[in-house]
């Protein structure tokens, strides 16, 4: 069947900011989707809020609205827009949520828009749970004993039927938020409650709990001919109760006999049958007994997923691009395999490699939490490796985590020998995100394979290779570095071990062995990923190491660039840096010059086949990157685009010869180093805030007295504020000083005088040594000590005066011009008393470009690839500031609601996972917009609480007086209240939780409150303050923890009380 | 034990032997199925054949009584990347080394896989030998170029049954004529050019009771046990190389009703005049797609031939093309046009494989309806 001509419109619901359980892969299937609908002549209109996605650039898709994904929001666009369809399949979870509730309100009906890929009946069916449950049974399928609640009373009546221990889940939320596994009524309790909160229709399934079972999981695709292919089958390593996404996981299926795997195959293609996906991709999980093969069905997605990123990365089957084009008509045998060009999409990948995923945990973010694996997911990226054994791609998947291992063991970091052996045994038993390195010392320690399942329930299968790798670690140690010969070199490189591994157990160097390896000729090969296990001739060069025979890489020749990309998203280094990559590789493209990508997150547009030229899906290592330097001898490395994963690599790379594209490493080392950057600054008669350098508890003590307490303490050469503190005392200094030894062993202490009440900025500029032009300057809407990557941002700047913005634009050239920058610099300033001070300055690519290149229009990263290809500024035509009629407000998203016991204070240690853009002419439409973007409601009507720090109060009464001329009515903590009381603000007082009931706690049940304002020191100060602001969070109340914040917020009721909310194309702002 | 893989064009590869020592000699084949490995092992269409799997982990599940195709190891020699000794699933009562130990079979592990695939891909099948004995690469090159490779050779008659039997229980019961076969409501013959145990699974299921004959049963023979279909099987080698079958089966044309798979569908395309060539390197794995040409539908199957029928070289007004590969738009399904024939090139009995295709089974019983 043809594609559909009666369909002109398209319109494609992304998912908003990177979430847990919701990061790139959905920028992935997005922008695959959008391109593949262009491709055949489709008009795609697309709403997304997040800036920092590639699906977002103005050329990407016909009209595109950087704009809050909220029903109402989309009911505009599709007034706007009149699209004949809507593709709800590709956004994720957001995308399938927010196109019902548009279907509910009926907008679809009054427009005509057809739903393609799954409408409203199939989308409820497979995510309510009674009907998919229902649907199951009806075609002859197991589902775990369960009960579906509304309240909880009816759950403890279905938890006697069931029995403990009990899966909690609700329904119609992202990854699982909010579910658990109950082993007594009184936890059963506690997670219905929140569950039932959490739940759009207030809908949680009880069920019966298959902890310790295998899972599985098919990626199946269905054409409107009900063709059905599976895509690729994963195998989970941890058992289930573990969320997929916090599993590592293997493609294919290791365990299962064909029999076994067709059975699920058949019950997919049943499946997809039964709850009617019309086309287009989905995800079955699938739970199977060890010990008699019972299968039962744990889930379906009918739309695009994680999984299917991770699948379309493992197989090199395009899953989003091909769901896009099944959407508009097309069947599986119409579409060409890219990849061998003469077959079609009508097949089933198979693969000659493993692949193992590992997610990225970032339990050293919230120390507060439990690190505690469950079924709600809490990892906030992942990596991916290709080997052609388990063993190998595991171990590659281990050192691509950049968690500082070099795999798995043969490493000083997470060295558990002395630990107990009772705590090791409760570590295996409770999944955790350290859990497989208390797998390698149980393997160390001779506890049998056997002991470790019946505890962990980690398929002996898996166990059996870890403890392979494990002998072969003895089996190095005996050797030692003497009785390394080629052929058990070539044995320990396929058994996955880095340089460094064997440095390490030989007690020689990862320069030693390397050199070692040269003389012995044990080298990588590469082996290309293309769908059909070398049956056919592949054309896209996309490659994995091994040590085997047979190198597939082709060296080509002419111009050709390296660009390493920033490996498993973590908190401080997420789609913003592939954002970057990503238009390096198209930047090359548009200059002939070939590109070759390196990257190990399966997630991103970056690994896609066709971004780049050459894709190596690899670790990035010095040892893995040197390999294809040398295999592919590149003009050039690009290291500024990625963060800091490839800047970390500048140094050693340069050392080896490697040539550095754009900034040298000598200027970023001059940024970077403390001391020459003080000389630096000093050369350019600029201030810093007072400062100095610690290697021991002592000197930061003695430092601290000399500059004056509060004093920002971190380590130097990190990303995203990691450990960064502000310290108030010499007590907490030294406390600081104690715990932070182990951040980064060999680099020193960073302590740096605290700007009060100063006003950061955040200022992107681009150079090509000679000319330098500001990209944009972002004025927080925090006041300093907050991160920058937390903080709201507005730009232009809305409170600074015309001179301090010269003052800034002249510094920025300075230091431009001093640094030799060729390419991207990020500089943050902050501003008191009128004083202008340098924070920070980053020679490279920040966080902070998409939002800008968004906000302004101009391709900063593009324009910079070609500074950095020897383009001048002029001959790009960029030779003046652009500026802009409008304003722009970023607003960070945190992951406050995944981990319990944390605190949802702001601090100089990033916490946000992602970001999201607002954009109007009106300042206080565009904070509104970057709010409702954020997931924070915007409230219009009712009580506003006050509970300030004692040093906010003078502060909060201007605030306070314009609340209350906005309609509100004002509750107050006692000492609050007081003040305002003072300054004839009608306040009414309410108990602190520790003054007796009724308090705060019950104003909040009572729905009485409707935002809250509470500041608070940096640490959690009083029990009280937390449990307000964890309310809050629990309660989804908007929350502001600053003044700046509330004023903003005022800003933001005040103008949607005058004015509404309207939606407006990134293309139409810079007509 | 370390391992030579000698090929006829001179190329050697490396590996080691996990079932001991040995030397054998055959075609060289490569299977992309992910898994199944037992079930490939003991498909008598391997005869005189070495299969490397692309998918290099292998031995993970073990070995079990219940996915035996045959009742033994019909490879001639098995290559693999990496040979996984300690078997996880429920169902294993045996690893894989012991299992092809017991038929003294090679396997071997370590070898490049991918690139003996690529070479195979590029050159063709290729005859080869496999050797721990003699690791002289000059000496083995000679034997392979020696070895009798498949083109005209008849090895059906080395894997038919020697005797005929009835399938009763799951498993072989000698005896002729229905004697021992469980009863059914449809009387099939099947002809064993060397068939797997899941063709005469589905059809007991399908209420049939099967009695098997060997290759060497006349049509006067199976016409006598006035059965309501005839099955022809899969089978090994080259079905130009088959003498006397093909008459035999020409003969039972407008008799009875006729289901092929694989050789059987090549049996057929030379019994309806045609003639087979042989394919480069084969079909050989459980995703290829096939298109039924009478509804369009698509179906993911499983295949292992390296022989094809030649379709420009059938009568249309006799024969219709049912069905093709999507890939390399083959033959994969005929029918005649007057009388009750059907075939495909392909293994609708799946076993490794996906059961897309199961609906043929039901087409031959609804074809033996009175």
């Amino acid at each position: 069947m043809p594609k559909r001509t009666d369909i002109k419109k398209i319109l494609i619901i992304g998912s908003g900011p990177i979430i847990i359980s919701q990061a790139c892969e959905f920028d992935y299937s997005g922008t695959q989707a959008v391109k593949a609908l262009k491709e055949e002549g489709y008009e795609v209109i697309l709403i997304n809020s997040n800036p920092a996605t590639i699906m977002t650039d103005p050329e990407i898709a016909d009209r595109t609205y950087i704009e809050p994904i909220t029903p109402e929001m989309v009911a505009k666009i599709i007034e706007r827009e009149r699209p004949d369809a809507l593709l709800p399949t590709l956004g994720g979870q957001t995308a399938l949520n927010t196109a019902i509730k548009v279907a509910e309100l009926g907008v679809l009906d009054k427009y005509g828009v057809e739903l393609l890929g799954a409408n409203i009946a199939v989308i409820k069916k497979a995510e309510g749970r009674d009907s998919f449950r229902d649907a199951m049974r009806k075609i002859g399928l197991k589902v775990p004993e369960s009960a579906i609640i509304h309240t909880i009373e009816e759950a403890k009546a279905a938890s006697e039927q069931i029995g403990f221990p009990i899966i909690v889940r609700p329904s119609f939320t992202l990854g699982g938020t909010g579910g658990g596994i109950a082993y007594n009524s009184q936890e059963l309790d506690e997670f219905c409650k929140a569950g039932l909160d959490l739940s759009m229709n207030s809908e949680v399934m009880l069920e019966r709990s298959l902890l310790g079972w295998k899972e599985y999981e098919l990626e199946v695709m269905r054409d409107k001919a009900d063709n059905v292919v599976i895509i690729c089958s994963i195998e989970n390593v941890d058992a289930m109760g573990v969320h997929t996404g916090d599993s590592i996981t293997v493609a294919p299926a290791q365990t299962l006999t064909d029999r076994e795997y067709q059975e699920m195959r058949n019950a997919a293609i049943a499946i997809m049958r039964e709850i009617g996906v019309e086309t287009g991709g989905s995800n079955v999980q699938f739970a199977v007994n060890p010990k008699d093969g019972e299968l039962m069905i744990i889930e379906m997605n009918p739309r695009v997923s994680r999984s299917s990123a991770l699948a379309s990365k493992a197989t090199g089957f395009p899953i989003a691009k091909i769901a896009a084009k099944l959407a508009v008509g097309y069947t599986l045998d119409e579409i060409p395999n890219d990849i061998t060009r003469e077959t079609m999409a009508a097949f089933e990948p198979t693969i000659d490699y493993c692949v193992v995923k590992i997610p990225r945990f970032t339990f050293e973010k919230f120390p507060e939490a439990d690190d505690f694996l469950t079924t709600a997911m809490k990892s906030v990226g992942e990596t991916m490796a290709f080997g052609r054994t388990f063993k190998e791609a595991f171990q590659k998947g281990m050192r691509s985590l950049e968690i500082g291992v070099s795999g798995f063991g043969a490493d000083p970091k997470f060295n558990l020998e002395s630990m107990d052996q009772q705590d090791l045994e409760n570590g295996l038993r409770k999944p955790n995100s350290k859990r497989f390195f208390q797998v390698f010392e149980a393997l160390r320690r001779g506890m049998s394979v056997e002991r470790i399942y019946e505890i962990s329930f980690i398929d002996p299968w898996f166990l059996h290779n870890f403890k392979q790798i494990v002998e072969m670690e003895s089996r190095i140690r005996e050797m030692g570095f003497n009785g390394l010969d080629h052929d058990f070199l070539q044995e320990v490189k396929q058994f996955g071990y880095s340089d460094r591994q064997i440095a390490f157990l030989t007690g020689t160097s990862e320069e030693d062995v390397w050199e070692l390896r040269e003389k012995l000729a044990v080298q990588p090969v590469y082996k290309l990923v293309d769908t059909c296990a070398a049956e056919f001739e592949a054309y896209t060069p996309y490659y994995y190491s091994t040590y085997e025979v047979e190198n597939e890489a082709r060296e080509s020749t002419g111009r050709k660039v390296m660009i390493l990309g920033g490996g498993p998203n973590r908190i401080g280094q997420g789609i913003e840096f592939d954002y970057c990559c990503v238009h390096a590789a198209f930047a090359l493209k548009e200059m002939g010059i070939e590109s070759i990508m390196v990257n190990s997150n399966p997630e991103t547009v970056s690994t896609d086949y066709d971004t780049s030229d050459k894709l190596y899906f690899e670790p990035l290592t010095r040892e893995d990157v040197l390999h294809i330097i040398k295999t592919e001898k590149p003009d050039g490395v690009i290291v500024q685009f990625g963060g800091q994963t490839p800047l970390n690599l500048a140094v050693p790379l340069a050392k080896a010869g490697v040539p550095i594209l754009g900034t040298s490493p000598d200027s970023i080392d001059r940024a970077e180093d403390r001391k020459r950057f003080q000389q630096f600054l000093h050369k350019l008669n600029l201030l810093q805030p007072e400062n100095g350098t610690a290697q021991t508890a002592d000197e930061a003590l003695v430092i601290a007295t000399k500059i004056g307490y509060p004093v920002v303490v971190r380590p130097s050469y990190v990303l995203g504020g990691r450990a960064m503190r502000i310290v108030y005392n010499e007590k907490d200094l030294a406390a600081y000083m104690n715990s932070a030894i182990d951040v980064s062993p060999d680099r020193p202490i960073l302590i740096d005088k605290f700007l009060k009440d100063a006003v950061e900025i955040d200022v992107d500029a681009i150079s090509d040594g000679e000319n330098t032009i500001i990209g944009g300057i972002m004025q927080h809407i925090e006041e300093a000590g907050i991160h920058s990557g937390d903080s709201a941002c507005v730009l232009p700047p809305h409170s600074i005066s015309k001179e301090m913005i010269e003052t800034i634009k002249s510094a920025t050239r300075a230091m431009a011009a001093e640094l030799k920058v060729k390419g991207l610099m990020n500089i943050q300033f902050a501003v008191k008393a009128n004083v202008l001070y340098i924070l920070e300055v980053n020679p490279r690519a920040s966080r902070t470009v998409p939002f800008v290149s968004k906000a302004t229009g101009v391709p900063l990263a593009k324009l910079a690839t070609k500074v950095m290809m020897g383009k001048t500024l002029p001959e790009l035509g960029l030779t003046e500031e652009v500026v802009v009629a409008h304003y722009a407000v970023k607003e960070a998203v945190f992951p406050f609601d995944r981990f319990d016991n944390v605190d949802t204070l702001l601090g100089p240690e990033m916490k946000s996972t992602g970001e999201v853009m607002g954009m109007d002419v009106c300042l206080g439409l565009a904070f509104a917009k970057s709010q409702l973007a954020a997931g924070q409601k915007i409230p219009t009507e009712g009580n506003v609480l006050l509970s300030m720090r004692h040093s906010d109060k003078p502060a909060i009464v201007p605030v306070a007086k314009k609340i209350i001329a906005l309609g509100f009515n004002i509750l107050a903590t006692r000492g609050t209240a007081k003040i305002l009381a003072e300054n004839g603000v009608a306040c009414t007082s309410v108990h602190k939780i520790s003054e007796g009931r009724p308090h705060i706690l019950d104003k909040i049940q009572d729905k009485q409150i409707q935002w809250i304002v509470n500041t608070s020191l940096g640490t959690r100060t009083t029990e009280d303050a937390y449990t307000i602001r964890r309310a809050a969070l629990n309660y989804h109340l908007p929350y502001t923890t600053t003044i700046a914040g509330a004023e903003s917020m005022v800003k933001a009721i005040g103008t949607m009380q005058q004015e509404s909310i309207e939606a407006k194309s990134v293309q139409e702002y810079f007509e | 034990m370390k391992a030579l893989i000698a090929l006829e064009d001179g190329t050697i590869f490396e590996g080691r032997s996990f079932t001991g020592s040995g030397e054998t000699s055959g075609e060289i084949v490569f299977n992309t199925g992910m898994s199944g490995y037992q079930e490939l092992l003991t498909d008598p269409s391997y005869k005189g054949q070495i299969v490397t799997m692309t998918y290099p982990l292998i031995g993970n599940y073990g070995v079990n009584p219940e996915d035996m195709e045959s009742d033994r190891v019909q490879v001639e020699a098995f290559l693999i990347k990496e040979y996984n000794a300690i078997p996880s699933n429920f169902r294993a009562t045996g690893t894989l080394a012991d299992f092809l130990k017991k038929d003294n079979i090679l396997g071997v592990e370590g070898i490049d896989t991918r690139a003996l695939t690529r070479h195979i891909r590029n050159a063709g099948a290729l005859k080869g030998i496999v050797s721990t004995e003699d690791l002289d690469p000059k000496s083995l090159i000679q034997k392979a170029k020696n070895s009798p490779g498949l083109v005209g050779r008849d090895l059906v008659r080395e894997v038919t049954c020697a005797e005929p039997y009835g399938w009763k229980d799951n498993q072989p019961a000698p005896g002729s004529n229905f004697s021992t076969a469980a009863p059914g409501k449809y009387k099939v013959v099947a002809y064993d050019f060397g068939l797997k145990y899941n063709q005469l699974r589905l059809l007991a299921e399908r209420n049939c009771s099967v009695q098997v004959v060997p290759c060497t049963a006349t049509a006067d023979e199976i016409l006598a046990m006035k059965p309501d279909g005839v099955f022809l099987s899969n089978g090994p080698g080259d079905p130009a190389g088959i003498p006397g079958i093909v008459d035999n089966i020409r003969a039972l044309f407008g008799k009875t009703p006729i289901f092929g798979i694989c050789l059987g569908n090549q049996l057929l395309g030379l019994a309806y005049g045609g003639t087979t060539y042989k394919l480069k390197f084969g079909h050989r794995g459980v995703n290829q797609p096939v298109k039924d040409l009478l509804t369009g539908k698509i179906e993911i199957t499983s295949q292992n031939h390296g022989f094809c029928v030649d379709s420009t070289t059938l009568n249309p007004d006799d024969i219709e093309l049912t069905h093709i590969n999507l890939n390399d738009k083959s033959v994969e399904g005929m029918r005649h046009r007057k009388y009750p024939i059907f075939s495909v090139q392909y293994h609708p009995e799946n076993a490794p494989g996906p059961h897309d295709s199961l609906y043929l089974f039901d087409r031959f019983i609804d074809m033996m309806q009175p």
